[in-house]
């Protein structure tokens, strides 16, 4: 418990240094908000009049502290551009994100982890070269190859699913797995291979300890060996791997986003570092920050339960 | 195992597939229409910003006093009557009968004082007239009326003003808000109102038919006559990869991309399912040059970097197509009534030799030119590669500096030397609602500091631009655009690149009814 508690309460100086390093990189970026807020046909007085209105010409330091004082009461601020609270803004395009990130670690975990024990189990038969030929595939072709290639084949010639698009689960559960369905599978074929090549790897290495010899030697099946020995034993690895891609799915999801044209996290933060939007920007990767910050202290918990002799 | 693994998951996955195949297109439904815009709606404050997908949610909600038709011609739209005084100075307006806002308040004289104040306070041509303007006063709740200090022949442009900042009418206690901050109550008298509860901008922008506009009589023709609504819902679904446009509409998802993306014309001219088309006039593209800081304020260099100018090199490369480009000279789109081939020097074919010797002769020290590239705006990022070269050939050093758009458009607000994190050159697009009238077009500013990025000073420009302005006739303003042509590119303040056509995509036989205009108008589409 008390481990817990140090933990969140490390994660306050860590988005405060995360939050000034943000604050001053922006206003060392090139890149006028006001500029690229008024459109074309505006001149240099109407762009320092927006200057004005948004605060801009006010010392960097005054800024700071101004919007930092609003966000420790939890206001992130407004988007330059919508107008909208930047908590508002995160909060519509969470789900999405979140949906898409669910639904690539499903179907990742539920076929890289069979394929991963099934190498280690056959190692250096069939399946094990072609999970590993696989796997360097999986990590070398980038993702919008793969994204292009299957809504050809599958929304475009096959007329099976849409091309683009989101639907809320609340809305409709069809609706939300046929517009996640093309891109999750797009995104989990990268983790996919990173996910089954530490399995094989981690579950190869306890397969050659003692205890999977003494379990054989006591006639307990094959599965049983492979699930509820070796894998269990191999779960640390596995986990950080999997606590890893979560985070990078989060955050890193923007080619598939923008491919599928889902109005996730991702876009949202191309569009307001493309646009200097300054308040979207901070707030956007505050909430990252926080993402880590949960999703490492999650994995670490999950390392008591799956070693018992790991103690914090 | 590995067999028996293998068929469960092969079957499973097919199993979902087939199984929510059937919702693919179960949304769809001949009420709503989706459209591709241009570009993601952010800010909804069409007098705030002169963003043309600003402009376009502009026409979506509001109405404008009056319009312009297909030809061109200025007509009444929320105006029944006007008058003018033979001296230009005195015009009376009445409303029409029956008008309101889509929250049932009806529109007033004072809405109309308000928002063209607001309006006056934003936009480049307002900023003129409001320096006219007298007196602008109600005369009741349906009449209002200008006074100039001045003749003001060009009052019905200004109110019929279709781009940059349009001149849309708001309720008053919406127009009160100051013109630097945005509006945040979305209230008009156009043909649609905006579901703000189902706003979601880089998602999709939904609007329903406005119950309370009241069309004209008269067909709709440009953004004048009867602005019908056929539909019940349109969605503005916001698409930002240009090949998942493509693939949207050949499956159609999407009804109707308003900007085609020049690199799927290939594709998309070819599905016999799509139909193309060019609903609004040829926009262009222009080599902007700062004459602010050397090598530039010196008039013959100015010159002889738009000597370099290889048009057909330039729009090639850029628009891939040349089903979609022209190379035109001058400085209004070649298909407009001001269009003049009357260009001096400036043949839009390169001239290396000539611009050469023009260096020699102006004494250019061969101190590089800063050309900026805005990288990632696929509209503009393969003229500055073409153009580096060009420049090269000319006799010029050229330093080509990469960056994103939003640096670009701050980068060009600085009037510092070149070397000193100024600029000295770079290429943008234009509409044809801002190059219809030059009192419109934002860079023909001769005005100095005040004007434009650029910021070029040229008195005879200046003066020129006052004439036209006070021209009473076509033929009179005619010649005029033609003298201010011959000066633009005499004080070498930019050079024309090209005209590009603007392609409209929609789902042939499903969506009809696109009215050509100076703007894309999305009313009296049909969808069958």
């Amino acid at each position: 418990m008390l481990f817990i508690l140090r933990r969140v309460l490390s994660t306050v100086p860590v988005l405060l240094i995360v939050a000034l390093i943000v604050f001053a990189m922006l206003r060392l970026t090139p890149g006028d908000p006001a500029a690229a807020l008024v459109g074309n046909n505006s001149n240099s007085e109407d762009i320092a009049r927006i200057r004005t209105s948004l605060g801009l010409d006010e010392p960097v330091p005054v800024q700071f502290v101004r919007w930092a004082g609003k966000a420790l009461q939890g206001d992130l601020g407004e988007s330059y551009y919508m107008k909208q609270s930047v908590t508002h803004l995160i909060a519509q395009r969470i789900g999405p994100t979140l949906s898409l990130s669910a639904l690539t670690m499903l179907i990742t975990l539920s076929i890289a982890i069979p394929l991963g024990i099934l190498a280690a189990w056959r190692h250096g038969g069939w399946l094990d070269r072609s999970l590993m030929s696989f796997s360097v595939l999986g990590f070398s072709v980038p993702t919008f190859v793969i994204g292009y290639l299957l809504i050809w084949a599958v929304a475009l010639h096959w007329k099976l699913l849409p091309v683009q698009g989101y639907t809320p689960i609340n809305e409709s559960f069809s609706g939300w797995l046929s517009h996640l369905f093309l891109p999750a599978v797009t995104l989990s074929i990268v983790y996919l291979a990173l996910i089954a090549r530490v399995t094989r790897a981690s579950v190869a290495e306890a397969l050659t300890e003692d205890y999977i010899r003494t379990a054989r030697s006591k006639g307990i099946s094959e599965l049983r060996i492979l699930v509820r020995h070796a894998l269990t034993n191999a779960a640390v690895p596995i986990v950080t791997v999997i606590g890893i891609g979560i985070g990078l799915l989060i955050g890193g999801v923007v080619v598939t986003e923008t491919v599928y044209a889902i109005p996730g996290l991702g876009q949202l933060t191309v569009d307001a570092v493309l646009g200097r939007d300054f308040p979207l920007i901070q707030g956007i990767t505050l909430f990252f920050s926080f993402a880590y910050v949960l999703i490492n202290l999650l994995v670490d918990l999950s390392y008591v339960l799956l070693d018992p002799r790991i103690r914090y | 195992m590995v067999k028996w693994l293998i068929s469960r998951c092969v079957v499973a996955v097919s199993f979902a597939v087939i199984g929510f195949a059937g919702n693919c297109h179960a949304e769809d439904s001949s009420k709503v229409l989706r459209i591709v815009p241009q570009a993601d709606l952010k800010i909804l404050d069409p007098i705030w910003t002169t963003a043309f997908v600003s402009r376009n949610h502009g026409y979506m909600v509001y109405d404008q006093l009056f319009g312009i038709d297909a030809k061109g011609q200025i007509q009444p739209q929320m105006v029944d009557t006007y008058t003018k005084s033979p001296d230009f100075k005195e015009w009376t307006f009445t409303l029409r009968k029956g008008l309101s806002f889509s929250d049932g308040q009806p529109v007033t004289s004072e809405d109309v004082i308000a928002s063209v104040n607001r309006w006056a306070k934003r936009d480049v041509f307002g900023q003129v007239m409001a320096t006219q303007l007298d007196k602008f006063e109600a005369i009741d709740a349906n009449s209002f009326k200008m006074t100039f200090k001045t003749p003001f022949p060009m009052t019905l442009e200004a109110l019929s003003k279709p781009s940059g900042n349009a001149n849309f009418i708001m309720p008053k206690r919406v127009a009160m808000t100051p013109a630097d901050q945005q509006i945040t109550e979305y209230i008009g008298s156009g043909p649609y109102v905006l579901k703000m509860d189902e706003y979601k901008p880089g998602a999709k922008i939904v609007y329903l038919k406005n119950e309370k506009y009241v069309p004209r009589a008269e067909e709709p023709s440009g953004t004048a006559g009867g602005k019908r609504v056929f539909v019940d819902r349109v969605e503005w679904v916001i698409l930002k990869d240009a090949q998942t446009q493509a693939n949207a509409i050949a499956n159609g998802e999407v009804d109707l991309i308003e900007w085609m993306p020049a690199d799927q014309y290939a594709a998309l001219k070819d599905n016999p399912k799509l139909e193309l088309l060019k609903p609004t006039p040829a926009g262009s593209f222009d080599l902007h040059l700062n004459h602010f800081v050397p090598p530039f304020d010196n008039p013959k260099i100015a010159q002889a970097a738009i000597m370099a100018v290889n048009q057909e090199a330039l729009m090639r490369a850029q628009m891939v197509n040349k089903d979609l480009y022209r190379p035109c000279v001058s400085i209004y789109p070649c298909d407009s009534p001001l269009a003049s081939t009357d260009t001096g020097y400036f043949t839009g074919k390169p001239q290396f030799e000539a611009a050469k010797k023009l260096l020699k002769e102006a004494g250019y020290d061969g101190k590089p030119v800063v050309l900026l590239f805005p990288a990632d705006f696929a509209v503009l990022n393969k003229f500055p590669p073409v153009l580096a070269q060009l420049l090269k050939q000319a006799g010029f050093n050229v330093d080509m500096q990469s960056m994103d758009w939003s640096s670009l458009v701050t980068r060009r607000t600085s009037k510092e030397p070149a070397d000193k994190g100024g600029w000295n050159m770079f290429i943008t697009g234009w509409g044809p609602g801002d190059m219809m009238n030059p009192m419109f077009f934002p860079p023909l500013t001769g005005n100095g500091e005040k004007g434009w990025f650029g910021w070029t000073t040229d008195p005879k420009l200046e003066q020129l631009k006052a004439d036209f302005m006070a021209a009473a006739t076509d033929d009179q303003r005619k010649k005029i655009a033609k003298e201010l042509q011959l000066q633009t590119y005499q004080t070498g303040i930019f050079a024309k690149v090209g005209d590009f056509d603007y392609i409209t995509v929609v789902r042939k036989g499903v969506v009809t009814g696109l009215v050509p205009s100076t703007v894309n108008a999305f009313w009296n589409l049909k969808k069958n």
